[in-house]
């Protein structure tokens, strides 16, 4: 449904999308994870036709998106990262503007439109201003929207950023019946690692380029095993010794080791037993995508300099401004 | 059909939104009512009347091309609101080309501005003037050509611009030039040859000058219009055929 070939986008000097490849399959959850700043919107711009790649390809459903920018836009959905809702329009006049400009039939306009607000639970709220509503509201809406001239395929781009956590949890239940019900092929970003479980398959982007892809067990098969966290008296000789006495290679971050054990319920024992430092503290986890991401990068996802990510964003908006003008 | 959808569905969305704001409306008509009645009635007393137009009678069509002037460049520059606030990319994405967004956008800027404009060329019986049938049908008709053309060049500014910073810039650097520029205050005849220069290049000069033409055709001195009608409005037409492909042009650029 979806095609990616060798995509390169340039702003000025700065690479933001590197040469990436991947496919998403028909009616499949794909998701596109990765830290701010490393070319997530960058690329949803371009698969929705809003930017062209400075080299490559991207297809939906066969179209091209940059020659063939028209057939591709009948063929999609989009949640933009930043609400894009007239907030002084009702629900309903939200939906229905947005069917006039997908050229939905006049016969089904209405019925749509009533559909989607009954399925997005907001039918007792339709001729309320938007500006009266919640930040949960105002997504399930953005959804109800983007489903409305029935495309195949729906972009999320971070559904939950900003959300309370109940909202984030309801947001998702109703993201993962998507397909199911819509026939719909979804694309989504977060850097809520935690959240891309429900992906059946997951493209992992950093710095422009894609670092590791699969389904989210088998990347966490690559982490081989458990992590577990120690804090000991003198973690510089508790990793010299470690590295001596299991053979394995251990990392610090804010204090804590953390090593990757096969099986961690027996490591944990054998490591206090065996190492002359005093243990302080000890935890294990079974990993998660967020261990994935820590293995690959060397970091944890959220805590990637949000300020980094951000320099990028303010210099590629700069960029654009400046070739804008020109 | 799903280009004349979005372009109706475009204007009924202005229009919604313009019958919401009450204030926007209320400031949107008391503006041209306080220059008319405030500045053009203290000035009427400076201003000698030799038999012809008083000066408040004079600024009348002035005052309605700056109704349309601020209106129409306000309902266009909302194009840089709609981008900072993320509803410019609902519409960007839609399958509909950009020159139907640009139409779009013109039109509502057309329709609202023509609307406040009728509200305030009600108010010639105060004025003294004596405007028949006839002339009221013309003068909305110039205010729409009028009305488009300006909207059209405010479409080509807001595509010049990505943040709502820019807004008193354009109305300090732009909006009031172009009126101070057009023969509202001052007949254009009388001005010196630099200033003449610049009120010539001004699309607003000649949508005055046409109302002019209508609102009082018999006037004969200095204050009279200052081309031919047929002039005023083919130059009108020309600047909306311009603009509004420029516009069309500018939505066009992808980043």
């Amino acid at each position: 449904m979806i095609r990616v070939e060798n995509l390169v986008r340039k702003f000025g000097g700065i690479t933001a999308v590197d040469g990436i490849n991947f496919d998403v399959e028909d009616r499949t959850i794909f998701g596109f994870l990765g830290p701010n700043g490393a070319g997530k919107t960058t690329t949803i711009n371009i698969l929705c036709t809003l930017l062209a790649p400075t080299s490559g390809k991207a297809f939906i459903n066969g179209h091209d998106c940059h020659t063939e920018s028209s057939e591709v836009r009948k063929d999609i959905g989009i949640v933009f990262q930043d609400n894009s809702l007239d907030k002084d329009l009702t629900a309903r006049e939200n939906l229905v503007f947005h069917a006039h400009l997908y050229g939905v039939e006049k016969a089904q306009r209405m019925a749509r439109v009533e559909d989607a607000l009954k399925f997005v639970d907001l039918y007792g709220r339709a001729d309320d201003l938007v500006k009266t509503f919640s930040g949960g509201m105002k997504r399930r809406l953005e959804v109800a929207r983007g489903l409305i001239h029935r495309p195949k395929v729906l972009f999320l781009d971070e559904p939950t950023l900003g959300l309370d956590p109940q909202s984030r949890a309801n947001l998702w239940e109703f993201i993962t019946d998507l397909p199911r019900r819509h026939e719909v092929t979804i694309f989504m970003t977060t850097h809520y690692m935690e959240e891309s479980e429900v992906c059946g398959m997951i493209a992992i982007i950093d710095k422009g380029r894609i670092i590791a892809s699969g389904s989210p067990q088998q990347l966490k098969n690559t982490v081989g095993g458990d992590v577990v966290y120690l804090k000991t008296s003198d973690n510089r000789k508790a990793m010299e010794e470690i590295r001596g006495l299991f053979h394995v290679e251990p990392a610090e971050k804010d204090g804590e080791i953390f090593i990757t054990a096969q099986k961690g319920d027996d490591f944990v024992p054998e490591v206090i037993r065996r190492l002359s430092e005093r243990v302080l503290a000890v935890r294990m986890q079974k990993p998660t995508l967020n261990d994935v991401f820590l293995k690959l990068t060397g970091k944890e996802i959220r805590d990637e300099t949000v300020a980094a990510g951000d320099d990028i964003k303010q210099m590629v908006r700069a960029y654009r401004r400046r070739s804008d003008r020109g | 059909m799903i280009e004349a959808n979005a372009v109706y569905v475009i204007v009924a969305r202005e229009y919604k939104r313009f019958v919401r704001e009450r204030t926007r409306l209320v400031s949107a008509i008391a503006r041209p009512l306080v220059w008319l009645f405030l500045v053009g009635g203290g000035m009427s007393r400076l201003v000698p009347v030799k038999g012809g137009l008083s000066y408040m009678q004079f600024i009348f069509p002035g005052i309605l091309g700056m109704t349309i002037l601020f209106s129409a460049i306000f309902s266009s520059i909302s194009i840089i609101w709609d981008k900072e606030f993320g509803f410019m990319k609902e519409i960007l994405v839609a399958p509909i080309s950009r020159f139907s967004v640009v139409v779009g956008k013109a039109m509502s800027g057309m329709l609202l501005s023509t609307i406040q404009a009728a509200v305030i060329l009600a108010f010639f019986p105060l004025l003294g003037l004596d405007v028949g049938f006839f002339q009221i049908i013309g003068c909305l008709a110039v205010c729409l050509v009028l009305a488009f053309a300006i909207a059209a060049f405010g479409i080509v500014l807001a595509s010049f611009y990505e943040s709502y910073e820019s807004f008193s810039v354009i109305m300090n650097f732009i909006v009031m030039p172009m009126f101070f520029l057009s023969g509202a205050m001052y007949p254009v005849k009388l001005m010196p040859s630099i200033l003449q220069f610049f009120t010539r290049l001004n699309p607003l000069t000649y949508g005055i000058d046409a109302l002019k033409h209508l609102i009082f055709p018999l006037e004969k001195g200095a204050m009279s219009a200052d081309f031919t009608l047929a002039a005023d409005i083919s130059v009108m037409a020309v600047a909306a055929l311009v603009f509004v492909l420029l516009g069309g042009k500018a939505f066009e650029r992808k980043g």
